[in-house]
């Protein structure tokens, strides 16, 4: 249980229930699907950037608890960061999905880190990161859909 | 908490034999409510297993010597066994795939390709596992046939009256479930299949879900072909069944090219084998169908129609507890069900359920359990299944039940 609400943390719920920046970005100059074949989330994200600044991310999708606060916690943390930042942010929080929250990493990740407890369950990783590949795609310009598979 | 079943079963007996049934996951004692995506294995399949390839193992239908001999006759006594247990005619309608996919691939492709044109028709349903939907999708991009699908009720029932309005001069072919993974319902397949017949179709019926629940009696059913897998029944992976009738399957083509389905080699001509051998190209899962004779014999043993009457005392008991969980909604409540429960609870999605349930010591799937059009149909992105199997116990509800108010209190 102690493990569970550690996942479950009421932001997580929260975000799940109610994500922030939910709807399509009527001048977005990137967008991208991303699908989770294996549970069937699925996400469209929108994103308007202007020299490599992210001015704005919205999206729209369904999924479980995680992956909708996942998405969330994306669209708040990354708006107004350069693509740079965005990487390194991206970096940290694929490193605490899988492998746990470390001090270092806590500047970085910001609210973020309420996804930690995502490391003790390893079936979750793909739900906690479908927002962020999906994210990374949209930005590479990969024509690609993101899938997780 | 546990009342005294009808059948004949001890629960505590048969449990026992289950060797896995007895670990603890997360700490808690394993509760598996997972059987329709594959069951646990007896004692008895486990130790055929080593003792086949302790003692038993060669090459079947090669070898002069007495060793390969062995293994030759275990493998048809698996054929015989099968013959018997679904009652078909011959024992070389039974056909070993690796699997009810393979099975269905197989009918797809041989009888397809040498009896389909382009405009002809199949018949499928709404709820089809993904294996009964895409080989026939497959063989419609090459062949140009057209696929037609049977709409289900809100109880997830198959439309009768739109199955028989369906039929045309053109329609050739049905291929239809038993019973539904993820909704449990069990088709009216004597009907369909005589409707079928009518109209001068064929008719193949998944029976991956149902086999391992009810009797089957293929002749009764009148069903042109049957596919089942083994691990759905307490038997290996790896291992599946096609039984067809006789005059179908020595009239098709071979479906893969290979040793042991020819009957001499030319490279100016090759006779092919008579059924069985036909269809079982290459070495096949010898161990893995040797074993199955030992999941067949225990379920023999126990008695379809008892383990029918247990898994039923359960499905209602699990149908009344759920229906008292409040924000629960039963996905599949159609009159005839086989031991499968799909359900969505609150706003709460099913992934986060399985978690939850898993970290409780309770194993059930959570997903479109490869039935995405099932899904759509009720407008639900994914269910949460429990489903049950011969040791599947009361308690084993009563410990779903409970996982669920945590959910509840998680997510409140």
């Amino acid at each position: 249980m102690s493990n569970l609400r550690e996942l479950y943390q009421e932001m997580i719920i929260d975000h799940g229930r109610h994500p922030r920046n939910f709807g399509v970005l009527a001048d977005a100059n990137l967008s991208k699907d991303g699908f989770n074949p294996l549970c069937g989330d699925k996400i469209t994200l929108y994103v308007r950037e202007d020299n490599h600044v992210i001015e704005k991310i919205q999206f729209e999708g369904s999924g479980c608890a995680i992956s909708m606060a996942s998405a969330s916690l994306l669209s708040e943390t990354l708006k107004g960061k350069t693509r740079a930042e965005a990487e390194t942010i991206f970096a940290a929080f694929h490193q605490m999905v899988t492998e746990g929250l470390t001090e270092a990493a806590e500047a970085t990740l910001g609210k973020l880190a309420v996804l930690g407890g995502v490391s003790e369950f390893p079936a979750r990783v793909k739900c906690a990161t479908l927002a962020w590949h999906t994210f990374n795609a949209a930005l590479a310009h990969d024509t690609n859909p993101v899938c997780t598979e | 908490m546990i009342s005294s079943h009808k059948s004949n079963l001890s629960l505590d007996t048969i449990r026992a034999e289950f060797p896995l049934l007895q670990q603890l996951s997360h700490g808690k004692p394993l509760v598996y409510l997972d059987s329709s995506v594959t069951s646990q294995k007896p004692r008895c399949v486990i130790e055929a297993t080593h003792q086949y390839y302790s003692e038993q193992n060669a090459n079947i239908h090669r070898g002069v010597y007495e060793l390969s001999a062995r293994a030759t006759d275990l493998f048809e006594q698996t054929r015989v066994t099968m013959r018997a247990f679904i009652n078909a005619q011959h024992a070389h309608e039974i056909i070993f795939t690796s699997g009810a996919t393979a099975s269905i691939n197989l009918v797809a492709h041989s009888y397809g390709r040498a009896n389909f044109k382009a405009g002809d028709e199949v018949i499928v349903s709404t709820m089809e596992h993904h294996s009964n939907i895409v080989p026939w999708q497959m063989l419609r991009d090459q062949c140009g046939i057209v696929l037609r699908v049977i709409p289900i009720t809100d109880a997830g029932e198959i439309d009768l009256d739109a199955y028989k309005n369906l039929f045309n001069e053109k329609t050739k072919f049905v291929a239809i479930t038993h019973a539904s993974n993820a909704l449990g319902t069990i088709n009216p397949i004597k009907e369909m299949a005589r409707i079928a017949h009518q109209h001068g179709a064929k008719i193949l019926v998944d029976g991956a879900q149902a086999f391992p629940h009810l009797p089957v009696d293929v002749q009764d059913l009148d069903c042109d072909f049957y596919v089942l897998s083994a691990h759905k029944a307490y038997g290996p992976t790896g291992v599946g069944v096609l039984y067809g009738k006789s005059e179908l399957l020595n009239a098709m083509p071979p479906y893969q090219g290979g040793g042991d389905m020819i009957e001499s080699v030319s490279f100016e001509k090759t006779t092919y084998n008579k059924l069985p051998a036909k269809f079982e190209a290459g070495t096949p899962n010898i161990a893995g169908v040797i074993v199955f004779n030992e999941a067949l014999k225990f379920l023999q043993a126990l008695g379809m129609n008892h383990i029918a009457a247990h898994e039923q005392t359960l499905l209602s008991y699990a149908t009344q507890q759920l229906a008292n969980i409040p924000g629960l909604r039963i996905i599949g409540t159609a009159k005839e069900k086989v031991g499968v429960i799909s359900f969505v609870l609150d706003d709460v999605h099913p992934h986060d359920i399985g978690t939850v349930l898993d970290s409780e010591g309770i194993a059930v799937r959570a997903g479109h359990h490869c039935a995405m059009p099932v899904m759509t149909r009720f407008n639900v992105p994914a269910t949460v299944r429990a489903s049950f199997g011969v040791y599947s116990t009361q308690a084993d509800v009563d410990a779903l039940i409970a996982g669920l108010l945590t959910v509840k209190r998680l997510f409140a």
